[in-house]
C-alpha cells in the first residue's frame, strides 16, 4: 500500500528529476515526460510495483547525470585537445 | 607523554563563475529568464562554475574523505558580481563548509589574474587559523589565462604544484606529494605546506578505469543544506586591494577561416609552389 514513506520518496525523486531536467535538450520536453510518467503511476498500490517505479526513476536520474557529464567531457575535450606530440 | 597535536588542515578553494560559455560554444538553446529586477529578460542567463574549479572543489572534498578529521575546514571563495553567489552555493552543496564572496559591481570588468591573486593573498592573511592548502583550477574557460595560481604562489612565497592530477597530503609531516601532468608524462613533486595546487583535467583511462576527477553532482538535499552554510560578504576595498584592470584588450578576432589546400600534379609543381611560398630549403 502506498505509505507516507513512499509518498515522500516519490516526491523527492520528482523534485530531483525536475531540477535535473532544466539543463536537458529543450526539444525533448523532459518536464512533460516526467510529469506524464509520474502521473501514470499515481495510483499504484502494490509495494513491489512502487519499488520498481522508484528504481526506474533513480535509473533515469543516473542516466541523465551520465549524459550531462559526457556532454561536458566532450565539450572540454574539444576545447582542450591533447597535443598530437604527447602520448595522452 | 602527550601525543603531539595532529596538524589540522585549512583548505581554501577559489572558484570562478563564468557566463554559460559552455552553452554558447556548443550552440545549446539558452533558456530565457526574466532578470531579478523583473524589468526585462535576463541576458546573462547562466553562471556556471569553471569546470577546472569544480575539479578543485572535488579534490578538496575527497581530501576530507581520505584524511577525515585532519581537514579542519574547506572554504570556497569567489570574486564576482552578486550572481556568482550561485556557484558558491553549488560548491557548498558539493561539500565545502563555508564561503567568502568578494563582491564586485555587476558592471565591473572581470578581475584580472593579478588582481585575483592579490585579493586571495589579502584573504589568506586575514584568516585567523591560517591556510595550509589552496587548490584552484589551472585556468578559467572564459579567459584561459592560467596565471592566478602561479601568481598567488609568487606573492605568498609558497610552494606550488600546477597541473596536478593526483594529490596526497600528509598533515603530520606537513608535506604534500603531488603528481603533475607535463608534456609526455607525469612528474612527482614533494612540496612543503603551505602549498598552492592547480588542478588539471585527466584523460579518462581506457578499460573503464577512470582516474579522471569526476566532480560530484550536487543533489537537491545537499543544495538545501548548503543554504544554511555561512557566506561571508566582502569587497576588494575592505581588503585593501586594488583590482582595477591593468591590461587593455585592443582587439579580439576569430581565427582566420581555413583556406582549402590545392593538389599538385607532380614534384616539379610542388617545388614551384613551395618556392612561391618562400620555402626554399636553403639557409637564409
Amino acid at each position: 500500500m502506498a505509505s507516507k514513506v513512499t509518498r515522500l520518496r516519490a516526491l523527492a525523486l520528482y523534485k530531483e528529476l525536475h531540477r535535473l531536467g532544466r539543463d536537458y535538450e529543450p526539444s525533448y520536453d523532459f518536464h512533460r515526460k516526467l510529469r506524464r510518467l509520474f502521473e501514470k503511476n499515481r495510483n499504484l498500490t502494490d509495494d513491489e510495483e512502487i519499488e520498481k517505479a522508484l528504481r526506474f526513476g533513480e535509473y533515469i536520474k543516473n542516466e541523465t547525470l551520465a549524459l550531462y557529464s559526457l556532454r561536458k567531457y566532450r565539450h572540454l575535450k574539444r576545447m582542450y585537445p591533447s597535443n598530437s606530440t604527447s602520448d595522452t | 607523554m602527550r601525543p603531539s597535536a595532529v596538524r589540522l588542515l585549512n583548505i581554501l578553494v577559489p572558484i570562478k563563475s563564468s557566463q554559460h560559455a559552455l552553452g554558447r560554444a556548443v550552440d545549446y538553446a539558452v533558456k530565457i529568464r526574466v532578470n531579478p529586477e523583473q524589468t526585462g529578460i535576463d541576458l546573462n542567463v547562466k553562471h556556471s562554475m569553471n569546470p577546472f574549479d569544480e575539479i578543485a572543489v572535488e579534490e578538496a572534498v575527497r581530501m576530507r574523505e581520505r584524511l577525515k578529521d585532519a581537514v579542519k575546514s574547506i572554504k570556497v571563495v569567489t570574486i564576482g558580481p552578486p550572481k556568482s553567489a550561485e556557484t558558491l552555493r553549488t560548491a557548498l552543496a558539493m561539500g565545502a563548509d563555508s564561503a567568502i564572496h568578494v563582491e564586485i559591481p555587476e558592471s565591473a570588468p572581470s578581475p584580472e589574474p593579478l588582481g585575483v591573486a592579490k585579493t586571495l593573498k589579502a584573504l589568506i592573511e586575514r584568516q585567523k587559523e591560517g591556510v595550509d592548502v589552496v587548490i584552484l583550477g589551472k585556468q578559467a574557460i572564459d579567459d584561459d589565462a592560467g596565471q592566478t595560481g602561479q601568481m598567488l604562489a609568487g606573492l605568498m612565497g609558497w610552494s606550488q604544484a600546477t597541473f596536478a592530477s593526483k594529490v596526497e597530503v600528509n598533515p603530520e609531516q606537513k608535506v604534500a606529494n603531488i603528481t603533475r601532468e607535463i608534456d609526455g608524462g607525469l612528474e612527482e613533486l614533494r612540496c612543503k605546506l603551505p602549498v598552492i595546487i592547480t588542478t588539471d583535467l585527466r584523460q579518462v583511462q581506457l578499460f573503464n578505469h577512470r582516474i579522471c576527477q569526476e566532480p560530484r553532482y550536487a543533489s537537491l538535499p545537499n543544495i538545501m543544506k548548503a543554504k544554511k552554510k555561512p557566506v561571508e560578504k566582502l569587497t576588494a576595498a575592505e581588503l585593501g586591494v586594488d583590482i582595477t584592470p591593468r591590461l587593455e584588450t585592443i582587439k579580439v578576432t576569430e581565427p582566420p577561416k581555413r583556406v582549402g589546400g590545392g593538389k599538385v600534379a607532380n614534384v616539379d609543381e610542388l617545388l614551384a609552389k613551395l618556392k612561391e611560398a618562400g620555402i626554399t630549403g636553403k639557409r637564409a
